[in-house]
């Protein structure tokens, strides 16, 4: 245990999460983060050098649809959620 | 002596697939509706929903994988690209990196007839995002998710090309592939086929890689050409001022015909990929592989031998009407139905791509039936129609697919061929004019168009004029 994250990989973490946290909610962030290391960590404690890696947990392959159309419009519905809206689309922050 | 550079090109190529529905659910991807009426759930990316595989995608990236002479992954898997942006609902795209449906192919290309293999690194599938537009009056970005789960297959080059010529030789031998197997109409200007240009330069004769740029928003050849040779142009004067070439993503601007750097931070490259647990694996059998290799069609390069051999045409003429499979397709009915290959070689080249031209379209727009244009390939072969009325008859099938010979009758365009009715004219024409008949027959034969002329206007322009000639000789 004990494995340290350090503040350059909390920055990152920071940026790639769009997130800016005060000082406070970092401190409790990297804990957490770190007791999740520490967790997975106990996986290396296994030999798993003749284990092919997982790609899926269930057995099933080929799990398809054919191309049909089956959907009509969905626009109200999915608007109901969104917090504004204008003329039929999703309103957000302007974005480039 | 200034130093001569050389440039390294790679492209990656992204093919909007013409299924009906998107990728993972029924919705339409039909282009162009209302903002937001093709979106379901699961393109909306509400939690809970869960994404189900289109099988036509798989056929369609196998088809395109094996007319690229690409390895088959037997067993591949979607993966999860993690990125913040709302074009992309769930926050992550659905894409393949550790298992790609195919790779290790080659396109082969002809560039001034010298041929070259550009080799495929990979081609994998995913889908595309929403669409963002940007609202000046409200200061806020608008989002429609229309184009949200359409299918894409991305193909990724090696950096094996050399010159913007080299480039776009590429992207049209790919786009007549994915035209030919009917995966994608490859509309640069409507987005279904965008291409990404990796380029960078080195010293020639050096066998290293340069650092590279990443150049987007490209939609057109023009554009494309530009951007390249404005980058070589732009990476040279670093290089030669023994300043760095920064690796970077940089825009094209269409009406500033300039590419700009992006800010770095949207440029931050971590995706953190990993396999999508929704999506169960694929796994391509044998059988299906044998069965869509027993469908792929016949392409260029066998068809075009095919039309000089079967129809006798020139290389040049054969390998024009084989440019689109459209096109061929289009010959060959007309030509098969008039049996007359050759003239139907001509108007479809001649007056049909000029026509073409002229309304800024491609040969996959022709869209009238392949018998009306027999029809008066026939008309004209039986001297019903003069060349003249015969192409504005040509221009009304193309605009309005309108019956030729019903067309021709209702605008008086049909010529007699009744030598009756003709013989009679000839004979008329004759009395009334003794002494021009005694003129000619004394020697002075330039009078003869003369009298071609006053039985044309008896029959009111609708005679063969060559008839004409041979009957007026005959009686004079």
């Amino acid at each position: 245990m004990g494995r340290r994250i350090d503040d350059a990989t909390m920055d990152n973490v920071e940026l790639l999460a769009k997130l800016t946290l005060g000082q406070e909610e970092r401190e409790k962030v990297r804990g957490e983060l770190e007791q999740i290391l520490d967790y997975v960590e106990k996986l290396n404690e296994l030999d798993t050098e003749a284990v092919e890696p997982l790609v899926h947990i269930l057995d099933e392959v080929n799990v398809f649809r054919e191309d049909i159309e089956t959907n009509g419009d969905g626009r109200e519905e999915a608007l109901a959620n969104a917090p504004r809206s204008k003329d039929g689309q999703y309103m957000v922050p302007k974005t480039f | 002596m200034a130093k001569q550079y050389e440039t390294v090109i790679g492209l990656e190529v992204h093919v909007e697939l013409a299924t009906a529905t998107k990728i993972f659910c029924g919705c339409s991807t039909k282009f162009g509706g209302r903002p937001n009426t093709h979106t379901c759930p699961v393109c909306t990316g509400m939690p809970g929903s869960l994404p189900v595989l289109n099988q036509k995608v798989v056929e369609y990236a196998l088809k395109l994988g094996l007319a690229l002479n690409c390895e088959i992954n037997r067993y591949c898997q979607f993966d999860r690209k993690n990125y913040f942006y709302p074009d992309n609902p769930q926050n992550y795209q659905i894409s393949q990196l550790y298992l790609p449906i195919c790779h290790d192919g080659y396109l082969e290309i002809d560039v001034s007839g010298e041929k070259k293999k550009i080799r495929i690194h990979e081609m994998h599938m995913e889908e595309d995002a929403g669409k963002l537009i940007h609202d000046e009056w409200e200061d806020c970005s608008l989002v429609d998710y229309n184009r949200s789960g359409v299918p894409l297959l991305e193909i990724v080059s090696e950096p094996d090309m050399r010159t913007a010529e080299e480039v776009i030789a590429y992207l049209e031998k790919l786009r007549m592939l994915c035209r030919y197997l009917g995966v994608s109409d490859c509309k640069l200007q409507e987005g279904s086929m965008r291409a990404d240009v990796n380029l960078s330069v080195r010293e020639a004769g050096s066998r290293g890689l340069g650092t590279r740029t990443e150049m987007k928003n490209l939609n057109s050849f023009k554009a494309i050409t530009h951007a390249i040779e404005g980058e070589r142009e732009r990476q040279i004067e670093l290089l030669a001022d023994h300043r760095q070439v920064v690796q970077e993503t940089r825009r094209w601007d269409d009406n500033k015909e300039a590419s700009y750097g992006m800010r770095s931070k949207e440029d931050a490259k971590d995706y953190r990929y990993f396999p999508d647990p929704d999506l169960q694996p694929v796994v391509i059998s044998d059988e299906w592989l044998k069965k869509l290799r027993g469908e792929q069609p016949e392409f260029q390069e066998e068809r075009r031998e095919r039309f000089q051999k079967a129809y006798g045409l020139s290389e040049y003429d054969a390998g024009i009407l084989t440019q689109s499979r459209h096109l061929a397709d289009l010959f060959e009915t007309v030509a098969d139905l008039s049996g007359f290959p050759k003239k139907t070689a001509n108007w479809l080249m001649v007056e049909g791509l000029r026509i073409l031209k002229e309304k800024g379209q491609e040969p996959e727009e022709l869209s009238f039936t392949p018998k009306h244009l027999a029809e008066l390939i026939q008309a004209v072969e039986r001297g019903e129609i003069n060349h003249a009325n015969a192409r504005l008859v040509f221009e009304q099938i193309l605009d309005a697919d309108v019956e030729p010979l019903h067309f021709m009758e209702e605008q008086g365009m049909r010529m007699v061929s009744d030598d009756g009715a003709l013989a009679a004219a000839v004979e008329e024409t004759l009395c009334e004019n003794p002494k021009v008949v005694e003129e000619y027959r004394s020697g002075k034969e330039k009078v003869f168009g003369f009298l071609v002329g006053q039985v044309m206007k008896k029959m009111m322009g609708k005679a063969d004029p060559g008839r004409v000639n041979e009957l007026l000789k005959k009686r004079l």
